[in-house]
């Protein structure tokens, strides 16, 4: 018997909520950066969800790509958190708001 | 009446003659004012000097042309080129030269010339020397243009010129705020006239579907009264804001600021007469409205006698001389009204020369006194400065009126027109003005030039140059009678007729001669009263002018006619102006381009507070969006 598609959906969406709030609430750079992960991989684990479902690879090649781009993604964010906390010494995202009107 | 311009004969000249008398003065001014500056001491005087009698010998040379040909062909129009060409609107500058033109002609280069040789010695150090022989001549160029036009639209460039001329020599020392004041005020008073003027034009063309003299003048004999009229008021208006008639006479003295020279060309000579030549010029289209000339000869007898008046109660001899030139040009007016056209151009070639050497002869007394320009300081200078006494002497009573001097036969010939007309009302009130013309410049002459001396400085006579001027132009006030001895038969009407209709024959009133006597008496009369009061030594003139103080100032301010202007025109001009400037410009204007600014700047100070600056407020916002689309596409579907 096969696991039902919701079980997936239902920690995938759970994944998904602990990363929102965690990129709402928390304020150091590294956090925030972890929980942008647990999105990703909660979108990932959904597109997996769907694909064997559909029961085609598109959904599976697609986190792949996925998995890729957040890798890259990954190297370029740390990069610009440590440069970030160089110049700083800090690395909380509050006390960078030069933005501010 | 009668149209003889309809079966005029128009030579078309094409020997390069006539625009060779505007072109000297053009080029003299061109090259004066680009090259101004490197003409040291006096030459570019000279240079001046020398264009203007180029341009007298050209219009000598024309005026050969003219008489040679019989007296019904002395019309000639020479074509230069096409000025505008739109659609069936078609202005030529052409050049005109009949009779008249070349009678005006000959006077602004003749007596322009002569002033230009006096103002050698007069702006002599002036360290704007050059620019204003370049401004003399340039106005010289405009008055030529002016009276050598063959259309209106032309006339009107050198009616707009002389203005401009006008405006730049009045204030030419525009260092002193009472000169540029002068010139701002001649500038803007004479618009008032010059754009009734331009109406008057359109609707000449309008009417005629041409702008050229000939033809407007050939078919003006068959238009409606009520057209006429009002063409012809609308010239007229014109010619009263360019001559200084009443009601916009108030410029001309103010203009007394400008140099002398320019008092005696373009004040007393040439320009405020254009006027006179506008009005005669274009006598048909006045003949044609049975009302026009009657508001012409009225208008100008009531500035005659009101100028006199006037003159009558100044100090400054310039001011003096400057209503003087108001009331005279007023008798011109009025001999064009009673349809004197020969007369009235007449006592305009008389006027400048005697008005002209009466100018420079006060030019030659305030050069002498050191700037001093009020009568009341002056007195006695007969005894230092014999020649300037004993010219401004015939030029004095050239105007009053004595035989057998100029302004005798002018005047004259104008007066005896009225009576001759059969208007004795406006006859009686010409003679008025001439014993108030005989009183006034005798005042003059006995404040200045005879009683004991009133001022410390010593007076000397005028340099060479400027007595050459002077006595040339006394002979021309002493023996120009001569081109109009008889108003019928004379020199000057009869070289005119071909132009302005032969003179009138009289119709009512005593006979020529004893018209003459007549108005020889009333100017003896008035010599006499102006000797009893300030030569006699049985009144204490002096005295009466403390104990008729109030009387003295009103006929100084001239019937206080232009502080009425000041109180009821300038003054709430200047309030709206301030109005518009303070309120409207202030609150309004700027109100509400400041209200723009500061809404959108209230707009963005409480929008601004969005931007926090800080990401987890944007992710938030972020968040918050893309749950509102699920939602509205959830429930949509």
């Amino acid at each position: 018997m096969r696991t039902p598609i919701s079980y997936f959906l239902l920690v995938s969406a759970l994944l998904f909520t602990i990363g929102t709030v965690g990129v709402l609430i928390r304020r150091n750079a590294l956090v925030i950066f972890m929980s942008i992960e647990l999105q990703l991989n909660a979108v990932n684990l959904a597109l997996v969800a769907f694909s064997r479902q559909n029961g085609n690879l598109t959904g599976q090649v697609l986190a792949f790509f996925s998995m890729v781009v957040a890798a890259a993604e990954v190297v370029v964010g740390l990069a610009i958190i440590v440069s970030l906390y160089r110049k700083r010494r800090s690395a909380d995202v509050d006390d960078a708001r030069l933005l501010r009107g | 009446m009668i149209a003889q311009e309809a079966i005029e004969t128009v030579t078309r000249l094409q020997a390069p003659l006539i625009w060779l008398i505007p072109a000297f003065p053009l080029a003299g001014s061109a090259i004066l004012l680009l090259t101004g500056r490197r003409w040291r001491g006096s030459r570019a005087g000279w240079l001046g000097t020398l264009v203007v009698a180029g341009s007298f010998v050209a219009s000598v040379a024309a005026l050969l042309t003219v008489v040679s040909k019989s007296a019904d062909h002395r019309t000639f129009a020479q074509p230069l080129f096409e000025w505008i060409h739109a659609g069936g609107f078609r202005v030529a500058v052409d050049l005109r030269a009949d009779p008249l033109s070349m009678v005006m002609a000959l006077t602004v280069t003749g007596v322009g010339g002569l002033i230009h040789l006096y103002a050698i010695d007069y702006m002599r150090g002036d360290p704007r020397f050059s620019r204003f022989f370049a401004y003399m001549n340039l106005f010289v160029f405009f008055m030529l243009v002016l009276v050598l036009a063959n259309n209106f639209l032309l006339l009107y460039v050198g009616w707009e010129g002389v203005g401009l001329c006008s405006y730049l020599l009045i204030g030419f020392w525009f260092e002193r705020k009472a000169a540029a004041d002068a010139a701002k005020k001649a500038f803007i008073t004479t618009r008032i006239g010059d754009s009734a003027f331009l109406i008057g034009i359109i609707f000449i063309w309008t009417r005629f579907h041409s702008l050229d003299f000939g033809e407007v003048f050939g078919q003006a004999a068959g238009i409606s009264n009520g057209t006429a009229t009002v063409i012809a008021l609308l010239l007229f208006a014109g010619a009263v804001g360019k001559s200084a008639q009443i009601p916009l006479h108030v410029w001309l003295p103010d203009a007394m600021e400008g140099p002398t020279p320019v008092s005696a060309l373009i004040h007393a000579a040439t320009m405020v007469t254009a006027g006179v030549y506008l009005v005669v010029r274009t006598r048909v289209i006045f003949e044609a409205s049975d009302i026009a000339l009657t508001i012409v000869a009225v208008v100008g007898i009531v500035t005659a006698i009101y100028a006199g008046f006037s003159s009558m109660g100044q100090d400054d001899i310039k001011r003096a001389l400057a209503y003087s030139t108001i009331s005279q040009i007023g008798f011109m007016f009025f001999g064009a009204g009673v349809g004197a056209y020969s007369a009235a151009i007449f006592l305009l070639v008389a006027h400048a020369f005697f008005k002209a050497l009466l100018f420079l002869g006060a030019g030659s007394v305030i050069h002498g006194l050191d700037d001093e320009q009020d009568m009341i300081r002056m007195g006695g200078l007969r005894r230092a400065m014999p020649l300037t006494a004993a010219t401004w002497m015939v030029g004095s009573l050239a105007m009053a009126g004595i035989f057998p001097l100029s302004g005798f036969f002018a005047k004259d010939q104008v007066i005896a027109a009225a009576s001759e007309a059969g208007r004795t009302g406006l006859w009686y009130a010409a003679l008025f003005g001439a014993l108030l013309t005989a009183i006034y410049i005798s005042r003059a002459t006995f404040l200045t030039f005879f009683g004991e001396p009133r001022s410390q400085v010593h007076p000397h006579e005028p340099p060479p140059r400027m007595r050459t001027s002077i006595v040339v132009l006394t002979a021309g006030a002493a023996v120009a009678g001569v081109l109009g001895l008889s108003a019928t038969s004379g020199l000057l009407p009869k070289f005119l007729a071909p132009t302005l209709g032969p003179a009138k024959e009289a119709v009512a009133g005593p006979s020529e001669v004893v018209l003459s006597i007549v108005s020889m008496g009333i100017a003896l009369a008035g010599i006499g009263l102006a000797a009893f009061v300030y030569l006699s030594g049985r009144l204490d003139w002096q005295a009466m002018r403390v104990r008729f103080g109030g009387a003295k100032r009103m006929l100084q301010r001239g019937f206080y006619v232009n502080d009425f202007y000041g109180g009821v025109i300038v003054g709430p001009a200047k309030l709206a102006a301030a109005f518009a400037a303070y309120v409207f410009d202030k609150k309004v204007i700027d109100g509400a381009v400041n209200g723009v600014g500061s809404l959108f700047r209230g707009a963005a100070s409480s929008g601004r507070r969005i931007q926090t600056g800080l990401v987890r407020n944007y992710a938030l916002a972020f968040l918050l969006g893309v749950v509102g689309v699920l939602w509205y596409l959830a429930a949509r579907f």
